[in-house]
């Protein structure tokens, strides 16, 4: 559906992508993550054509996203993040606009969106607020019959409850078939939603795989109350000692050495906390551009 | 009221091209149209008997006013009876344009969460606003007293002239509290400038006092500049200043920030069957203001019209003037002279449309409002020149109405109803390659170098200033060539070559193909 390889985008100085890796099948609910500035929107409008790759190959529903727009933008809808209206033009009319622009609208699906996310279509652009403004183009996009859907910050602005209504659309356009890929920030949402995720930062992917293979990579926090001092411990991460008692991170990998650490010097109590996603979202996010990848991110020196 | 200084900082910054543009030429227009007269009409005989025929023709009272004394300054003065009403829009539309436009597009609310007084911005834009009057009528006095002119005289022009923009920024004021959106508050304070100028259109024309008084725009008349000047309607404009302000901080107490205090319309819950296309979307944006440029040039294209005749009789007494008029048209028919100089006045100000329908496709970029669309099956060039058929057509439909208007309303008065129309409609049309050459400046500039679509407003504000004070300056001939309008024949009347037609419309098209070209290749945003 989609892959780009060594997709580059400078503007004037700042380089925006550099060097970006991505991959979508079909059928799939991509995840694209990353800290603000990152350079997803900037991603998003190469593959819509809206920017001109420097360099790196990009390809999309098969086709080429700057030579072949028109024809790829029929079968594929967009919602920007930020999105603005005509003031003078209502909701419904921009709905049917972006829809009849596109190639065709369902009408039913567009009137049972309409009722789900509790918009009054028939309000102009300029009275509609952030969240009311974000939810028309969510509609005209789910509403339309294309393959492909590119969701940049769809949530922002909606309430919780708008939110939910939101997951409970991408789960049924997957159930359609269709291939999605979702910028966002909220973690809770990539977790439910998404079957693979990417997450760049400075223009750069810094991690790619199922939400599986992502945990396999997170830490487990490991708190202990031992019989002897723990000594010299190798392959942990924030460390912290206080006479016999411990508490560490440790990678997926490592666990089974450090518990047997551990066991060796006689444990009185044990605490562990399961791996979760956002310290892996928390580490990329913080970490500076010098030190690449997971393992030595810039966490507080221990000890 | 906090940060209110920041903020006029902000103003100025983002204004620093357009504000000193329009002060200056709107201080600058009534001294060279005294000069203008000082020079036409010698002698105290001639100025007075031009003085008497022209004030005695109800037409030009009701687009100037009317003739207060016969001095060359008072003339002057006159002759420039619609400049004080430019001012007065330019000063409203700043006004909208730092409140409303601004809350509209939420930058506003961005600044508001920063240590902001709920008024700062409201203040910001009339401290900006009333500075520029103040610029615009200390310059217009200065540039009186270097002339010779009494001081007496400059000083009630200049504050005439400051206070109806105060005015009408007050107005503007008001009207940014009432409606939602930038489009209703600017509809409303331009239906008020249309209302005073209506109003003194009426009194004057038929002699009503009183009518007249209830006209903003007629105070500063009133302040018989250079005519024994009367100083009290000043304090008038300034109470009605104070008040209308007063009204709009009352009013900006009661309202949300971005809200207003009329509940706003509701539309059609979908689409109409015809709303298929970025063409049938760009109607929809443009249309309005189509109408409004059609239905304003019908109407001042009527009245100019109706006072051709009585113009050019009084004029045809002037042996030196006929010399200078037909050295300057090309041509012995005295109205034929007058009609010319007219359609090239309008011409400049159906470019000033072209140009801005021609940049509403980069503010709809700006606005990003044309990423969506490019999303979708519309391609760039169908997109851009959705908007570009606007800028090209437009026009030509201005002036094609302007035509039939003057025709109709010059033909009742010689009573020959029809005859001028085709002719006129001819010499209108004649503007067609100039006003594409400047609406095909901007496209190139939106695709080329978007940043700098700013320009082509500069170039039509010089050329507007060469066609104006080029003659009295003596500006070098190759200078006023740049202008397009400098090579459009002198119609009605004048002799037609094609050659100069046929260039500009190969320069217009060279300049809208690069432009397309170069939006195909560029990125969007
Ligand atoms: N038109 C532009 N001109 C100049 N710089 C730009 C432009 N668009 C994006 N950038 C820069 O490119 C970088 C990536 O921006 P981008 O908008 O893609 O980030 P993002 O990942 O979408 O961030 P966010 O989460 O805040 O939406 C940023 O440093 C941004 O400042
Ligand atoms: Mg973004």
């Amino acid at each position: 559906m989609i892959s780009v390889s060594g997709l580059t985008k400078t503007f004037g100085r700042t380089r925006a992508l550099d060097g970006l890796d991505l991959a979508v099948q079909p059928g799939e609910v991509h995840g694209f993550l990353g800290p603000n500035g990152a350079g997803k929107s900037t991603t998003i409008r190469v593959l819509l054509g809206l920017l001109r790759a420097d360099a790196g190959e990009v390809r999309l529903l098969g086709g080429d996203p700057w030579k072949d727009a028109v024809e790829l933008h029929r079968r594929l809808a967009y919602v920007p993040g930020d999105v603005t209206l005509w003031p003078a033009l209502s909701g419904g009319e921009v709905i049917d606009l972006l829809g009849r622009l596109r190639g065709g609208l369902n009408r039913t699906r567009k009137n049972d969106l309409i009722e789900r996310f509790a918009l009054d279509p028939r309000k102009k652009g300029r009275a509609y607020s952030k969240g009311n403004r974000q939810k028309v183009a969510l509609v005209a996009a789910l509403a339309s019959d294309v393959e492909l859907l590119l969701l940049d910050e769809p949530t922002s602005g909606l309430d919780p409850l708008m939110e939910a209504v939101f997951t409970e659309c991408v789960a049924e356009a997957r159930g359609q078939g269709r291939t999605i890929l979702l910028s966002s920030h909220i973690l809770a949402e990539v977790e439910k939603l998404c079957d693979r995720v990417s997450i760049v930062r400075d223009g750069r992917t810094v991690e790619t795989g199922t939400l599986a293979e992502l945990r396999h990579l997170t830490r487990t926090s490991i708190s202990a109350e031992l019989a002897a001092p723990p000594g010299d411990m190798d392959g942990v991460h924030n460390l912290r000692v206080d006479g016999t008692r411990v508490s560490f991170e440790v990678d997926g990998d490592r666990l089974d050495e450090a518990l047997r650490h551990l066991l060796a010097r006689g444990v009185l109590s044990l605490t562990s906390r399961p791996p979760t996603l956002e310290e892996l979202f928390m580490r990329h996010y913080r970490s500076t551009p010098d030190h690449d990848g997971y393992g030595e991110s810039r966490e507080e020196p221990v000890r | 009221m906090n940060g209110t200084g920041a903020l006029v900082r902000l103003v100025l910054r983002r204004d620093r091209l357009i504000i000193p543009l329009w002060v200056v030429v709107i201080a600058v227009l009534p001294i060279t149209q005294t000069s203008a007269i000082a020079e036409l009409y010698t002698g105290e005989q001639e100025l007075r008997r031009f003085a008497e025929s022209f004030g005695a023709n109800p037409a030009l009272q009701s687009l100037y006013g009317p003739i207060t004394h016969w001095n060359a300054a008072a003339m002057g003065t006159w002759r420039a009876g619609f400049t004080p009403v430019i001012l007065a829009l330019a000063s409203l539309l700043t006004v909208i344009r730092h409140t409303r436009v601004e809350e509209e597009t939420g930058r506003r609310e961005l600044l508001g969460s920063a240590v902001l007084g709920r008024h700062a911005g409201l203040t910001a834009a009339l401290v900006v606003t009333a500075g520029a009057n103040l610029a615009a009528g200390v310059i217009l006095a200065l540039s009186f007293v270097s002339q010779g002119h009494p001081v007496a005289g400059a000083l009630a022009l200049g504050s005439g002239y400051a206070a109806l923009g105060l005015v009408f920024a007050a107005v503007a004021a008001v009207a940014a509290q009432l409606t939602e959106g930038a489009g209703g508050a600017r509809g409303f304070a331009l239906s008020a400038l249309g209302l005073a100028f209506l109003l003194r259109m009426a009194g004057d024309s038929t002699g009503t006092a009183w009518l007249s008084w209830l006209s903003p725009i007629a105070w500063g008349q009133r302040m018989r500049p250079f005519a024994g000047e009367v100083w009290w309607p000043l304090v008038l404009s300034c109470a009605v200043t104070v008040l209308l302000t007063a009204v709009a901080y009352v009013l900006a107490d009661r309202r949300d920030v971005a809200g207003g205090l009329l509940p706003p319309r509701l539309g059609p819950a979908g689409a109409a069957a015809g709303l298929t296309s970025a063409f049938a979307l760009a109607w929809r944006l443009h249309r309005g203001t189509l109408a409004a440029w059609c239905v304003g040039v019908g109407l001042f294209g009527a009245v100019t019209g109706a006072a051709t005749k009585a113009a050019t009789d009084t004029m045809a007494g002037n042996s030196q003037l006929m010399a200078i008029m037909v050295a300057l048209g090309g041509t012995t028919d005295m109205s034929d002279v007058f009609l010319a100089g007219l359609v090239g006045i309008f011409g400049i100000g159906v470019a000033g449309y072209a140009v801005q329908a021609a940049l509403r496709v980069r503010a709809e970029e700006v606005a990003q409002r044309g990423e969506p669309l490019l999303a979708t099956a519309v391609s760039r060039v169908g997109w851009a020149a959705s908007h570009l058929v606007f800028a090209l057509l437009g026009p030509a439909v201005t002036l094609v109405v302007l035509g039939v208007c003057v025709g109709v309303a010059y033909g009742a008065t010689v009573g020959d109803l029809f005859g001028h129309v085709p002719r006129l409609v001819g010499a209108t049309l004649a503007q067609l390659p100039a006003v594409w050459t400047l609406a095909a400046l901007a496209i190139a500039l939106f695709g080329l170098a978007p940043r700098l679509v700013g320009v082509s407003w500069a170039a039509l504000a010089v050329f507007l200033l060469f066609g104006q004070v080029g003659a009295v300056l003596d500006l070098p001939q190759p200078l006023l060539d740049l202008s397009p309008f400098s090579h459009l024949p002198k119609l009605p009347g004048g002799e037609v070559s094609a050659l100069p037609l046929v260039v500009l419309t190969a320069v217009a098209a060279a300049l809208t193909a690069a432009g397309l070209y170069g939006f195909r290749r560029r990125d969007v945003g």
